[in-house]
């Protein structure tokens, strides 16, 4: 089990009323209200300093993804972060997860096949390279992308990436978005013949599909945790099975809010506000800016009405705002409690969802610096430790780079 | 109800199979529709009496044909798809009445080939942007705020019609899919803001042209009236009172005379 801590690097101090006052946190929330440019600059280095501390305690990766004009995330370029975090743990066996830049939104992609050949120079070949579609908030409204176009501009932009790092001579790209005369990537990075790439997605069919097809991992990036998420994962390991793909626990990602504690009850005490926070502000998001239409191509559409997908799914975020520490726990979207609870509650979620790469989101919401120290603490030495063994005496993890896949013994004491 | 045929024509090399609901006699008109997908509707009804009728779905929105707008890249690609229609179908120099989006295509088939549109209807098009009277952009409004800013009478049967949920739940979601899919493929040409050039190209239109506009249009702000106006030569603005984004619904009588008279004046 490879087990990473996630950051979403969110505003931990937005107001009471924020969301009966403000439309959105996400596309529209205004900076010149809300934003406060020295508290960001603090939230930024917070951040750093908890990867890096989880990094120091232990952990397998660090992970830092984009969002922009996002007041629950706000690295715009996520490799910004990740070259102070792969400079930071140079040394260390930890690998640096950037979840990542968003292939259709930079321009021209190349740009990513060079800033991750910076991140895996600099890291000495540590990267895992996230190669994320982008939401439609990103995407469409934020970037001024086409909906019905960011998926092809994805493919293609990938296609682009893939090819700039392992072809043999320099080329020239005449796609239909993007059209370079000379493709000479500098500099290509450490790992050969490319670093493992993974790909987030909410389980439509089309990110199987082609997570398959180039063998990446595929990573459910869900804030619904293991009940909400079951059914996409079951469904994930019938498409993988009904292919005749080796079922590589490796070949999936998952992510958890996670909040750990001595006790139950001292978690509730610690935690429930924070959790509270960043359900009900930081994704205060309007349904209609999730999937303008052609976010969605016409087959997944097509399905998710039939099916009601998403509307049992909005449905549900209705009652939210009344939720209790218990109802999150109860619901499973945190796993919180103290370290035995949490131990348990892990296990059976990996188990059950067949996760071989988890990410963990140690820092919620409204969290202070000191309590995110706490919980990475107390998640590192006493709950990664009861998790850190499963799967790998069946399987080995290729999604990971390769100097790092045997298990990571270091730890605070020894540096 | 007049009868209306459904024609299913094959275009750019077969890649794209739209639906062309044809109806009446007389001389030729074309109707392009917006964004929300083609309804047969009363002003349809009315300019059958005396017309024929063409009023194509725009590529991808036909049912069925899903895939159609992906041979289509651009605005330069749906503009000389809309001339290779005209052809196919022997439509020289019909009248061409375009609503919205419509109205957006039909300005830009008219500016492209001055000769194939013989007379020109715009109903509160879009194609032009002001920063001080934005477009609002439909694709991201829930249903009942674009409904409020589309019709005069909110809470009217026209306006209420439209937000009316089929109550067998497959024709429900017939229409969320089909409606959503229309958004998408329109959208694939405006998104995200729907200036795309009219602006540079509509001094070339040479068709007489009527525009016609709802005063209390709250989606494409009645500003642009004189915006288009201005830019077409001898062109002429109706104000129509009364009625929002949907004149020729809201005020079915008063605009159909108007269309119907400058057509055939």
């Amino acid at each position: 089990m490879k087990v990473s801590m996630f950051h979403l690097m969110p505003y931990r101090d937005l107001p009471d009323d924020f969301e009966q006052k403000y439309h959105s946190v996400w596309v529209d929330p205004p900076w010149t209200e809300l934003g406060d440019a020295e508290k960001v600059g603090q939230y930024y280095n917070w951040s750093l300093d908890e990867l890096i501390h989880a990094a120091k305690a232990g952990m397998d990766g660090i992970c830092v993804n984009e969002h922009h004009q996002n007041a629950y995330g706000f690295m715009p370029n996520p490799n910004l972060m990740g070259s102070v975090l792969a400079r930071a743990t140079n040394g260390m066996d930890v690998a640096v997860v950037q979840m990542g830049s968003t292939l259709p939104t930079t321009n021209p992609p190349t740009r990513v096949a060079e800033e991750y050949g910076m991140l895996d120079t600099i890291s000495g070949g540590r990267l895992v390279a996230g190669m994320p579609l982008g939401t439609a908030m990103d995407a469409t409204l934020c970037a001024g992308i086409t909906p019905i176009e960011q998926r092809e501009r994805y493919y293609e932009a990938h296609d682009l990436i893939l090819k700039a790092w392992t072809a043999d001579d320099i080329f020239a790209w005449n796609g239909k978005y993007y059209q370079l005369p000379k493709v000479n990537v500098w500099p290509r990075p450490i790992q050969q013949p490319h670093p493992p790439v993974w790909i987030p997605g909410l389980g439509s069919l089309s990110t199987w599909e082609f997570a398959a097809q180039h063998n990446h991992c595929y990573c459910f990036l869900s804030y619904y945790g293991p009940k909400a998420g079951k059914s996409v994962m079951d469904g994930f390991w019938q498409f993988i099975g009904d292919r005749g793909i080796e079922p590589n626990p490796y070949r999936a990602g998952f992510l958890q809010l996670v909040a750990v504690a001595e006790t139950d009850a001292k978690a509730e005490a610690l935690y429930e506000k924070h959790i509270q926070y960043f359900y009900n502000k930081s994704l205060h998001i309007p349904p209609e800016y999730f999937f303008p239409p052609g976010h969605q191509d016409y087959r997944s559409l097509e399905n998710n009405i039939r099916k009601g997908i998403f509307k049992s799914y909005f449905d549900k975020l209705d009652s939210i705002p009344n939720w209790k520490f218990k109802d999150f726990v109860d619901e499973g979207f945190v796993i919180a409690g103290s370290p035995a609870t949490v131990r348990d509650m892990l296990t059976d979620a990996v188990t059950d969802l067949r996760v071989g790469n988890l990410m963990v989101l140690l820092h919620i919401g409204s969290m202070p610096h000191d309590l995110t120290l706490k919980n990475i603490d107390m998640f590192s030495s006493e709950v990664m430790p009861h998790i850190h063994d499963m799967w790998d005496n069946q399987w080995e993890n290729h999604w990971w780079p390769e100097k790092l896949r045997t298990k990571r013994q270091a730890s605070i004491a020894a540096l | 109800m007049v009868a209306v045929q459904e024609q299913t024509v094959s275009v750019w090399k077969n890649q794209i199979n739209p639906k062309v609901h044809v109806a009446g006699s007389g001389p030729a008109l074309v109707f392009l529709h917006g964004a929300y997908g083609l309804t047969w509707d009363p002003f349809l009804d009315t300019l059958s009496e005396q017309y024929t009728v063409y009023a194509p779905e725009h590529p991808g929105t036909t049912l069925g044909d899903p895939d159609g707008v992906k041979a289509l890249d651009d605005l330069w690609d749906l503009v000389l798809y809309y001339d290779e229609l005209f052809e196919q179908l022997g439509l020289h120099n019909p009248a061409v009445i375009g609503h919205s989006f419509g109205g957006m295509v039909a300005s830009e088939i008219a500016a492209c080939y001055p000769q194939r549109v013989g007379k020109l209807v715009l109903l509160n098009p879009i194609g032009l942007w002001r920063d001080d009277v934005p477009v609002k952009n439909w694709m991201i409004l829930p249903l009942e705020e674009v409904v409020k800013a589309a019709f005069y009478d909110a809470g009217g049967p026209l306006a209420q019609q439209m937000l009316t949920v089929p109550e067998d739940e497959k024709e429900a979601q017939d229409l969320q899919i089909r409606v959503t899919w229309s958004l998408a493929c329109t959208g694939k040409f405006i998104w995200p803001i729907p200036d795309k050039g009219l602006k540079k190209r509509i001094h070339r239109i040479t068709a007489p042209t009527l525009i016609v506009w709802g005063t209390e249009d709250k989606l494409v702000p009645p500003a642009y009236a004189e915006e288009f106006g201005s830019r077409i030569a001898g062109s002429r603005i109706e104000m129509v009172e009364q009625a929002a984004h949907l004149p020729q619904l809201e005020q079915l009588g008063r605009v159909s005379g108007l269309v119907r008279d400058f057509i055939q004046s």
